[in-house]
């Protein structure tokens, strides 16, 4: 075999080298739209700038940290062509175990671990929380694995059980008073004179870290090929099984993250929190790109996704929309979002 | 020009003008991002004729007949239906237009029926406007007679071998009754058997008066069924030639752009010490009592007819399907393989038939492509990849089986038929096997690669690497081999030497 010797812009066979862009760059686009029809309408109809205002961005990337952290787990999840509905509900419940634990000792406690007298660390709060979220997940990737119902079902009766797990944990009452050192985590700490929320900085981290994973490690790699062909990925010597209960694992991982966040930020838990987390996440993942026939996806534009949805939660709030359409436009935008970036792909991949 | 829906309804009046070309186009010109497809070539087809299309991989032949079948649109050109200029712009509107295409890879639904794979869209109907599903069957039948197929058509095509699979593909193509067909390598997929069927079939169509254009790699299948003979390189059109007025190698050199010396260049080595030896291998129902062994340095072929289980044999040697009962040694030392995985770290390797449904990952890239089996062993620290050696050496193999692509960073997708195949076997090659498994190598493939992949397994087989190698191509398989094993219903009929086998005695082992 010879040694490669390329000219610069040809390849390997003489053939021009094409020029790729980024597959998140048209959904920055539908970003930078939105943003631009907000503004503009602020203008318009009360007269405000939408984007320059510290207040409203520090809502907007705090309201987007936790369901972003849930959307990176689910993101590989669909990216192995399944499917997380039980996001939601581990938060509920994980929020409500984790809660227990970092209460103030000299309250009357919902839970009582009777270890009595001190404040427990929240480094506690924070374990156990990540790792019953890792543990759920784990049994839904088993079931998965091993049983091969789709994953549409298994994660279904996550959802419905761990609801019920969270009602049950106090009989329905709120896990309230949690310790000064356990909220910190929820709290925002300023930047330059900009109120960054710690769970926004979490979710970069997460966001950061599953980047890699998912681009540069044999991980990532694998989720991809399971994806794109499981009968492919198996005869290449991936085990199958294996790989599902990792991808389910780390999801029910973050998710876990997730309900710790949201305990921490809300000073309480009660059994109702979550309640539509998986979908947002499933949202964001979907807008940024992420197919939910499996192969494709990546966290960058499940971060953009993220945020689009953010966005338009908190134009409306902007533009005094009522709740109820707020609901009604949210469900038609992230079918017009998808739509665009299908359309604009699509003509890419035509033309060019 | 004439619209397709006018040219349609011409058409099913019968009052079709008979110009002496079917179809003709000209200047056809395609480009994809970094590849000029298709540079103004021309092809014309005369009625009643078998047209065969050469040309390396990657040369524009199956963009021009998707061109033909209307999927895409040509950026230029003209086109000529039975003399009357036509442009097509879908699928159906050629369909309608009376030109119906075999794809070079398959397109059939598995869960659905023959029957229903076949008449999709078309559906017989009853008086409450609902699927006629008996109707269908008696068409069905009715085509297969017609046809001579013995396939049933209520069954599952994904239950079919995919042989059987390409049949049924064929026979849809064919119930259009239209008067252009394309056949994008139709016999890649075939034994020597079913090819003498489609042959027969292509036979009767011609005499029809259909015209069939018809794509292939083996040379052997040019001068036996095609009249013309058109050949492109390079996305450019070299010339037309009666196929009784060329020679084999005249062609080779049109297509190749220059000779090609040696056809299967075999070594001889010395063969060492058993490296895989396997007794009484069975899978119930599939194949029973499997015995044989491979030497270092040997090449193994298995020859049979489709669905005699050789492929099944190669499968459960890799633990796509573990055995029933057998027992497998590597280097004298009994293993129990239970998975691929578990193959792979005995030092097996295995390149399987069918490409799209357990080859390709369609949806990555040329390079995810090629590094995901290597992976599972090597080219990773602390679970992260290490690109940019594997890339380099990613990117020597491609370059050895010739892979014709802008770059590695292109979909797989985008590759033709030949240049995915390719990449598969990079794929395997990079995991630097000990036991090689070669299901079809070079399906596919054009005879320049070709040469190319021989000398490759040549070559491996001389650094010790034991090689089995099932193949439909009777020449491929006694050019390669230094011994030949022949199955029939799941049951080892015969191993031949090289120096004994030859091609009547291994279809007399393989039909008994
Ligand atoms: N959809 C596509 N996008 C980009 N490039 C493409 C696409 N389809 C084909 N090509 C490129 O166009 C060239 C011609 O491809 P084509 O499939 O026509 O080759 P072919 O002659 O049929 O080869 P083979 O013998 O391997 O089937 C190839 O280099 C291929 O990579
Ligand atoms: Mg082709």
């Amino acid at each position: 075999m010879t040694d490669v010797q390329q000219e610069p812009g040809k390849s390997l066979t003489g053939l021009t080298k094409v020029r790729r862009l980024p597959p998140e760059v048209s959904i920055l686009l539908v970003l930078f739209g939105i943003i631009l029809v907000f503004e503009v309408l602020g203008w318009l109809i009360i007269g405000q700038s939408f984007i320059a205002n510290k207040q409203r961005i520090s809502i907007i990337v705090l309201q987007v940290a936790v369901t972003g952290i849930i959307a990176i787990g689910v993101t590989q999840v669909i990216i192995t062509a399944g499917v997380d509905l039980s996001s939601g509900s581990m938060v509920g419940f994980i929020a409500m175990v984790a809660a227990s634990l970092a209460q103030v000792s000299t309250n009357e406690r919902a839970v009582y671990l009777s270890q009595g007298w001190v404040d427990l660390n929240p480094l506690w709060a924070i374990a156990v929380g990540l790792l019953l979220g890792a543990f759920l997940g784990m049994i839904n990737g088993f079931i998965i694995a091993k049983t091969k119902i789709p994953p549409f079902i298994a994660t279904l009766g996550m959802m419905v059980s761990a609801r019920g797990l969270a009602k049950w944990y106090t009989l329905g009452q709120p896990v309230a008073l949690l310790t000064d050192s356990f909220s910190w985590f929820g709290h925002s700490f300023p930047v330059m004179g900009f109120p960054v929320p710690r769970p926004v900085i979490v979710f970069l981290i997460v966001a950061v870290i599953f980047h890699v994973m998912l681009t540069y490690t044999r991980y990532g790699k694998f989720t991809y090929a399971i994806g794109a062909n499981p009968q492919a990925a198996r005869v290449s010597g991936i085990n199958i099984s294996n790989h599902l209960i990792k991808v389910y694992t780390i999801a029910g991982l973050l998710s876990g993250l997730a309900a710790v966040m949201t305990a921490a930020r809300a000073e309480s838990a009660q059994p109702g929190m979550g309640v539509g987390y998986e979908l947002d996440a499933i949202a964001s993942c979907v807008i940024g790109g992420t197919s939910l026939g499996g192969g494709v996806g990546r966290i960058t534009g499940t971060f953009i996704g993220t945020i689009i949805l953010g966005v338009v939660t908190s134009g409306f709030t902007f533009l005094q929309v009522g709740a109820y359409y707020q609901e009604i436009v949210k469900g038609i935008i992230i079918i017009a979002a998808v739509v665009i970036d299908q359309y604009r792909q699509n003509r890419r991949r035509k033309t060019s | 020009m004439v619209s397709p829906s006018t040219m349609k309804a011409v058409r099913e009046s019968g009052a079709v003008p008979n110009a002496e070309y079917v179809l003709e186009v000209e200047d056809v010109r395609k480009e994809f991002p970094g590849v000029l497809a298709l540079d103004n070539v021309q092809f014309k087809l005369r009625r009643g004729t078998v047209h065969a299309l050469m040309g390396e991989n990657g040369a524009g032949k199956s963009t021009l007949m998707k061109i033909i079948a209307g999927i895409y649109t040509p950026d230029s050109g003209t086109f000529k239906l039975r003399g009357v200029d036509i442009r097509l712009k879908s699928p159906l509107d050629a369909l309608e237009n009376g030109i119906a295409m075999i794809h070079q890879e398959l397109n059939l639904m598995g869960p659905m029926t023959v029957a229903e794979n076949i008449w999709i869209r078309r559906e017989p109907k009853n008086s409450w406007g609902l699927i006629n599903h008996g109707e269908m069957r008696l068409r069905t039948e009715e085509l297969f007679k017609r046809l001579n197929i013995d396939i049933d058509p209520m069954v599952e095509v994904r239950m079919l071998s995919v042989a059987n699979r390409q049949m049924v593909e064929i026979a849809k193509a064919v119930s259009f009754n239209s008067d252009v067909l394309i056949m994008d390598e139709p016999t890649s997929a075939l034994t020597e058997k079913e090819v003498t069927h489609l042959f027969q079939i292509i036979r009767v169509l011609k005499a029809e008066g259909k015209g069939i254009i018809y794509i292939t790699h083996k040379m052997s299948e040019l001068f036996e069924i095609a009249d013309e003979v058109s050949v492109f390189r390079d996305g450019k059109y070299i010339t037309t030639k009666l196929s009784s007025q060329v020679t084999r190698d005249e062609i080779i050199r049109m297509m190749v752009g220059r000779d090609i010396t040696q056809m299967f260049p075999k070594e001889t080595v010395p063969i060492g010490k058993v490296k895989l030896s396997v007794k009484g291998l069975t899978l119930d129902g599939v194949f029973k009592d499997v015995s044989f062994d491979v030497r270092e340095g040997e090449i193994l072929g298995i020859a049979g007819l489709v669905g005699s289980g050789r492929s099944n044999i190669a499968e459960t040697l890799f633990g796509v399907t573990p055995a029933s009962s057998g027992t497998i040694e590597i280097d004298g030392k009994l293993i129990a393989i239970k998975s691929p995985g578990q193959a792979m770290a005995n030092g097996l390797a295995f390149l399987t038939e069918d490409r799209k449904d357990t080859g390709c990952f369609l949806l990555l890239d040329i390079q995810d492509n090629t590094q995901m089996a290597v992976l599972q062993n090597r080219y990773v620290s602390y679970g992260f990849v290490q690109q940019k050696q594997l890339s380099k050496d990613s990117s020597i193999m491609a370059q050895t089986l010739r892979v014709r692509t802008p770059d590695m960073q292109e979909p797989i997708m985008n590759l033709s038929g030949g240049n995915q195949q390719k990449v598969l076997i990079a794929r395997w090659l990079l995991t630097k096997p000990r036991i090689l498994i070669l299901d079809e190598p070079t399906r596919g493939i054009d005879v320049g690669a070709k040469a190319e992949i021989h000398r490759l397994v040549s070559q491996l087989a001389g650094q010790g690497v034991a090689v089995i190698m099932i193949s439909s191509e009777m020449p491929e398989v006694l050019g390669m081999s230094d011994r030949i094993m022949v199955v029939h219903e799941g049951r080892v009929t015969g191993l031949l030497d090289r120096k004994d086998a030859n091609q009547v005695k291994i279809m007399e082992l393989a039909s008994h």
